[in-house]
């Protein structure tokens, strides 16, 4: 009996991580969400700059890479071509939250229909560990050895804060993958936010904060420490946005 | 035989309309016209021309710098273009609006007062075609038969209203006698 | 025959793109190429499946073009000088992902923001340089309304035949002044996607629509290969036209509008007893080397005209091998050389000696 197996909205390939990443915790929920909502042969996904550029390899659906920051304009074509696809997008905070910001906005504004699954890990992993726009202040990375300075380099962009006062939003919400606990909520998000794109009620978005063992010089075990006593009080969990939510 | 007609004036008096409705003409009497308008923020407010061509042989540039008609609807474009004008052109200028006689000899001055008669007649915004209606009189460069026909390729039949003023705006000037 | 009607070229080229299968515009405001956008605006909304969308930058239009043609359907975007060179990234991602895209620039002075008046000055970016890396566009330049309309159709077909962005490189003159044109197009012909992102159904492996390599040795095969296919084109698809140049001794190259005041300017030499022609070019990439350089061996000198500072010259220039002399007769800023401009270029090239 097979109790645990790659979900079918993954491929085979083998992930490039390094050991402890939660991008691939990421990738399965993505992968599950779409094949339990029995879309994966509709959906094509779109691939950012940033760690999970090479996502185009593990997803077992269409896939378009994107240039940093243009994914959710890239989604816009993809969907507009034709509204049956599902489309999503996979975005770090480099691409989505300092580079991509525009086309975040804008594709929130337009409210496209369209899921956004935006990983916040605090940090630029491919380029090797440089200040990412969601750096916390204080926190020492390559491009800030002192430590972040709000005085020189200003603050943060809380992503799902600042959406929450975009009209065409329709679905934000912050989740984390340090447990399971958060991991099944996690899924229950990305799964929404799916659920919200199937049934054409405009743009949404998960943000999962993530480790970056690697790049915060931390062990795995550390580095989801550091999340839960750092990150999580400067980036509360929650839902931050739900036009449909449903009266109690 | 290519003509080359000059539309000069204020934006906002119709010099791009006239000259599309002369374009037209030329297109329905198989010539090869072009149409050019000066664009951008010459467009809201300050002077606005239009060079149209009519031609028996292909066109070659659609710019219009040294007309065989200059019409001329205010003081400014008499000012900037009556020396550009050809040897042997034709200027026709609305002495209601300029003052200034036409100073070159080798050239077919004529003048109509088309803004006042346009507010005489209760044909508002119309000097453009009251002028063009004596332009094709005074040069024959488009045969006068020809106007319904061109004009019901400018003004949409939805606005019949619209159509009546700007034929009888065009009968006027056509009808002008000095 | 269909009638002729009088249309902006702007307009005439948006509806030659719709009756071309165009079902997606995506495009930011910009003069002197606004008329397109607007014309799209109004036709789109009433075709089926039609799609305008005004983005939030050049650069999110050219990239949700990006996202409409890696689903395999015909898709523009249309800017002018400075909004296409924020456009150059996207352009460089359609390359490397093969995608067919129509992209039309109604060039206007620069630098900077320059000014709004025709220009030509874009001729570098579009056939050198509209990104980085190692890529090539098709390269369309209309000289009257009716190839603004004709070329643009072309520009979609040749698109899809050789998996490539095709631009218009036209000016602000073509895209202002109204020509009479026919719209009759013939078929639009199909070409295999089998490559497109139509989502799987569970029935075949996923596409990928991808630049990327991590082995350098992947991607020079796919860089070589690309090249392979550009020689095709270079071999196949050069278009030119000519224009008194049986007897000529001095060879005029231009395009667009400088082709239009170039003809004014040949005819009035004609009738001073100055044998000139003219070649223009109509795919500025490719560019028509060879027909340039047979004329090298006939006439005594080229004179290059363009509304730029000599950007086409090279060309010029490289596809004579320098066999003669080529003068260069260039406004620049927006402004149009005169046909008294070019006759003295004419004039000049007239007293160069050593005729064959």
């Amino acid at each position: 009996m097979v109790v645990f197996q790659k979900p079918n909205g993954l491929t085979d390939a083998q992930l490039h991580y390094c050991p402890g990443c939660t991008h691939g915790i990421i990738h399965r929920l993505v992968a599950e969400a779409i094949d339990e909502l029995g879309v994966t042969g509709r959906t094509i996904g779109v691939a950012p700059v940033g760690c999970s550029v090479f996502a185009y390899n593990y997803f077992n659906c269409d896939m378009v890479q994107a240039a940093h920051g243009r994914a959710p304009a890239v989604a816009t074509g993809v969907k507009r071509s034709d509204p049956n696809n599902i489309v999503f997008t996979y975005q770090g905070d480099g691409d989505l939250a300092a580079i991509g910001t525009a086309e975040t906005v804008h594709s929130a504004a337009r409210s496209e229909n369209i899921t956004v699954i935006f990983v916040n890990n605090a940090i630029y992993g491919m380029t090797g560990g440089q200040m990412a726009p969601t750096t916390l202040p204080g926190q020492v990375t390559q491009t800030s050895p002192y430590g972040r300075d709000t005085s020189h380099v200003g603050f943060p962009v809380k992503v799902c804060e600042m959406l929450s006062q975009v009209d065409g939003a329709t679905y934000l919400e912050r989740v984390a993958v340090n447990n399971v606990k958060n991991i099944k909520a996690a899924k229950a998000a990305i799964k929404k936010a799916f659920q919200y794109q199937i049934e054409g009620k405009g743009f949404s978005m998960v943000e999962v904060l993530s480790t970056c063992p690697t790049n915060w010089g931390l062990t795995p075990e550390k580095a989801l420490t550091w999340l839960e006593e750092n990150m999580l009080p400067y980036y509360p969990l929650g839902v931050y946005k739900d036009k449909y939510k449903e009266e109690k | 035989m290519a003509k080359q007609i000059l539309i000069a004036g204020f934006g906002g008096q119709g010099v791009l309309f006239s000259g599309k409705f002369l374009a037209y003409e030329g297109l329905l009497e198989d010539k090869e016209v072009s149409w050019l308008p000066s664009y951008g923020p010459e467009m809201r407010g300050g002077t606005a021309n239009c060079s149209i061509i009519i031609s028996d042989t292909k066109i070659g540039s659609p710019i219009v710098n040294n007309p065989d008609i200059l019409i001329a609807m205010n003081a400014p474009s008499l000012e900037k273009y009556e020396d550009a004008t050809n040897a042997g052109g034709v200027i026709i200028s609305d002495n209601s609006l300029i003052e200034k006689k036409v100073a070159r000899e080798d050239v077919e001055a004529y003048y109509i007062p088309a803004t006042k008669l346009a507010s005489d007649e209760n044909l508002p915004g119309l000097a453009n075609m009251i002028m063009i209606g004596y332009m094709i009189k005074k040069t024959g460069i488009i045969p006068y038969e020809n106007v319904e026909a061109a004009m019901k390729k400018v003004v949409s039949a939805k606005k019949q209203n619209l159509f009546d003023l700007n034929m009888k705006a065009v009968e006027l000037g056509y009808n002008y006698a000095e | 025959m269909s009638e002729k009607v009088l249309m902006k070229g702007n307009e005439a080229m948006a509806e030659a793109a719709i009756m071309a299968g165009c079902k997606h515009y995506f495009g930011y405001p910009i003069t002197p190429q606004t008329e397109a956008a607007a014309y799209m605006a109004k036709r789109m909304p009433k075709l089926d499946g039609g799609v305008f969308l005004q983005a939030e930058s050049e650069i999110a239009a050219i990239n949700m073009v990006i996202g409409v043609a890696s689903t395999g359907k015909r898709v523009m975007t249309s800017s002018s000088s400075p909004g296409i060179a924020l456009k150059s990234e996207g352009l460089s991602y359609l390359a490397g992902c093969d995608l067919p895209a129509l992209v039309i620039n109604v060039q206007r002075g620069g630098p900077g923001l320059g000014s709004i008046q025709p220009s030509q000055s874009d001729y570098f970016h579009a056939t050198r340089g509209a990104g980085h890396g190692d890529f090539h566009m098709i390269i369309l330049a209309p000289a009257s309304v009716q190839e603004m309309v004709d070329l643009t159709f072309k520009g979609f077909d040749l698109g899809d035949k050789y998996r490539m962005t095709t631009m218009i490189l036209a000016d602000g003159t073509m895209g202002q002044m109204m020509e009479p044109v026919s719209l009759d197009m013939g078929e639009v012909k199909e070409y295999d996607k089998s490559w497109a992102l139509t989502g799987t159904k569970g029935e075949r492996k996923p596409n990928i629509v991808n630049s990327l390599f991590m082995l350098p040795a992947d991607l020079e095969k796919y860089n070589f290969e690309r090249y392979e296919k550009y020689k095709l084109i270079e071999e196949n698809e050069v278009m030119y036209d000519e224009y008194m140049m049986d007897d000529a001794e001095i060879c005029i190259v231009a395009f667009g509008v400088a082709a239009r005041v170039s003809q004014n300017a040949i005819d009035e030499a004609r009738k001073q007893g100055i044998k000139v022609g003219m070649i223009r070019p109509i795919t500025l990439w490719p560019f028509p080397k060879k027909v340039l350089n047979s004329a090298a061996d006939k006439v005594k000198a080229f004179v290059s005209v363009e509304l730029n500072m000599g950007q086409m010259i090279e060309d010029v220039e490289l596809a004579t091998r320098c066999k003669k002399p080529v003068l260069l007769c260039n406004r620049a800023g927006g402004v149009i050389p005169t046909t008294e401009d070019v006759m003295s270029k004419i004039i000049e090239a007239n007293e160069i000696g050593g005729a064959n």
